[in-house]
């Protein structure tokens, strides 16, 4: 028997919409444990560094033309220049690097 | 009478100031919008694949809003498995996100309308969540809201565009935009580690145990979502016990806030 499709949706929206919201509307005090505390201020940190690198080297069509894009975007980012700057100059890098490969070959 | 005049100068302050914080998200939404339509748009090909129609398909992309559950449920449907299995594979998957609302809770006013938690709720993903956190001070869910109104029509006209016609953006663009969401995350964490010595050692721990479970094969078969969990996990608690943030370093938006606290108190 071949289940139905919206109740699939349903049940993944309803799963990952308790996920998201029951921490946000159970915990509504200020943490004071100095560990807890000093945890949750890591963990964007910890939790985007990880979800970038190695990820951000096989997110193009090349390991080149990615490895350019990561360059351009540490040295934007190391410079303080705005999240739409970094990522577009990031995204134009690699069209260029891919179009000149494409010239080359 | 003059504190009434009072209290609606500052109600008139306070919408502005949510107006500002809107358009604000907005823009900082601008490339979220685009390394989604990339995502979503590769999502829409294979959803295609496994035989959703478009509707269908966008459907899932504005009620989950979750590209590695997504992904993951694709394979699920086709092979025709339980809604319990279903919702299992969803918790395991997504269970990062808990992590990240724990960490959003402490950001939101405390005695803000509870509403606004339900609405920042549902706009909790890596990206939105990411940029969301690392706003200086409080955070003001219009903020989240207006990352949202930029960010959920990307993630979900990718859908169907990818579904419509996998070839209505030549491949050298997708694969461009396939970059703009990480380039959007160094831009939040490279500030702070610049900043912050224990943030940089956060960033670059977490960055090394991420290559780390790529290149060991055992490692390798844990599913995308949970290594996440498992490397935040790890890299903060050590990070928590090693450099625990103290009362003077601590997070910016604590001092704000007491000053704030202590104005009103005036």
């Amino acid at each position: 028997m071949r289940n139905n499709i919206y109740i699939y949706i349903f049940v993944m929206a309803a799963v990952t919409y308790l996920i998201r919201a029951l921490p946000l509307t159970l915990i509504r005090r200020q943490i004071t444990n100095p560990f807890v505390k000093s945890f949750l201020y890591y963990v964007p940190y910890a939790t985007l560094a990880a979800m970038t690198f190695p990820a951000i080297l096989f997110s193009t069509s090349g390991i080149l033309s990615a490895a350019a894009g990561f360059g351009t975007a540490l040295v934007l980012a190391y410079r303080e220049k705005s999240l739409l700057t970094v990522a577009c100059c990031a995204c134009v890098v690699v069209f260029a690097v891919e179009l000149a490969e494409k010239m080359i070959a | 009478m003059l504190q009434a005049d009072r209290k609606v100068g500052n109600e008139k302050m306070e919408m502005s100031v949510d107006d500002e914080e809107w358009r604000r998200g907005m823009k900082d939404g601008i490339p979220i919008c685009l390394g989604y339509f990339a995502v979503a748009f590769a999502f829409g090909i294979q959803a295609e694949a496994v035989g959703l129609t478009a509707f269908q398909a966008s459907l899932m992309s504005v009620t989950n809003l979750t590209s590695a559950g997504q992904f993951a449920a694709l394979g699920m449907i086709s092979a025709g498995g339980s809604y319990a299995e279903m919702a299992l594979a969803q918790l395991v998957v997504n269970l990062r996100y808990c992590l990240m609302s724990c960490a959003l809770s402490q950001k939101i006013k405390e005695d803000g309308a509870a509403a606004h938690r339900f609405g920042v709720a549902y706009g909790v993903t890596d990206e939105i969540f990411g940029i969301s956190v690392c706003r200086p001070g409080e955070l003001n869910p219009f903020y989240s809201y207006g990352l949202m109104t930029v960010a959920i029509p990307g993630w979900t006209l990718g859908t169907t565009a990818g579904v419509v016609s996998g070839n209505l953006l030549p491949q050298s663009v997708i694969s461009a935009l396939g970059i703009a969401i990480y380039g959007m995350f160094l831009a939040v964490i490279i500030p702070a580690a610049k900043g912050e010595r224990s943030v940089l050692g956060v960033v670059v721990c977490a960055m090394l145990v991420s290559v780390m479970f790529r290149v060991i094969p055992a490692l390798g078969a844990i599913s995308s979502g949970f290594q996440v969990i498992l490397i935040t996990v790890i890299v903060s608690a050590a990070a928590a016990v090693l450099m625990p943030v103290g009362e003077e370093g601590g997070e910016p938006g604590e001092t704000a806030a007491e000053k704030e606290a202590g104005n009103l108190a005036e």
